[in-house]
């Protein structure tokens, strides 16, 4: 169960009273933007949330985890996101309320392609 | 780019909206996918990416001022995973432009 395109647009049309459409157009131009923004400006500051910024990595050394052969890993450039203080400090607190309960969520820990 | 350039331009896009109609809009998504990270949702956006929470554990640090060791309490940290579409595009930008900044993996650039 994650957050997704559709659960931000019914909560437009919810709040503010968007049609279907209208609610999925504001989503979608939203994160386009944001695609478009760091990709032309390299940065891209979001208030509240958080910075994306891109970064160039230099070719480097590396190995195929599954076979350990090492292969080179070309140059590239990368996106970075920084969570902002806010988002930082209300996040921690989740900490608190999982201990609290003594059970390991592996939702956190399970990595999906 | 700060927010505000984030609105006036999509506002731009959607002109039978005000440009306060967008922000109120834009602080609204922004605030929902706090909300969710901060119970412990993850977001997950194709083409953009996958935000979620990472488990830090406590560990020994030490007071900056003081000197004085302490263990830091373990707590969670939000993490963002890139979409393919705009690990692409990032990367596509790069190669656009005349050099790159580290002369990328060429070895030379004669």
């Amino acid at each position: 169960m994650a957050l997704t395109k559709a659960d931000i647009a019914e909560r437009l049309s919810n709040k503010f009273g968007f049609n279907k459409r209208e609610a999925k157009e504001m989503v979608d131009l939203f994160f386009e933007e944001i695609i478009t923004g760091i990709v032309k400006y390299g940065k891209l500051k979001l208030s509240g949330f958080g910075n994306f910024l891109t970064r160039d990595k230099r070719s480097r050394p590396g190995r195929n985890p599954k076979t350990g052969e090492e292969v080179e890993i070309s140059a590239r450039r990368v996106v970075i996101f920084h969570a902002g203080q806010k988002l930082k400090s209300r996040v921690e607190q989740y900490a608190g309320r999982n201990s609290s309960q003594g059970q390991q969520d592996d939702q956190f820990t399970s990595y999906t392609e | 780019m700060i927010k505000s350039d984030l609105i006036a331009i999509m506002a731009g896009k959607l002109t039978h909206l005000s440009e306060k109609d967008v922000a109120l809009s834009v602080n609204e998504m922004t605030e929902y996918m706090s909300d969710a990270l901060s119970s412990g949702e993850r977001i997950e956006i194709r083409g953009f990416g996958s935000f979620s929470l990472h488990h830090r554990l406590p560990r020994k640090a030490h007071n900056p001022k003081t000197g004085e060791p302490v263990m830091t309490e373990e707590k969670y940290s939000p993490h963002f995973k890139p979409g393919k579409e705009l690990r692409e595009f990032v990367d596509a930008s790069r190669l656009k432009e005349s050099g790159s900044p580290f002369g990328g993996d060429d070895s030379s650039s004669f």
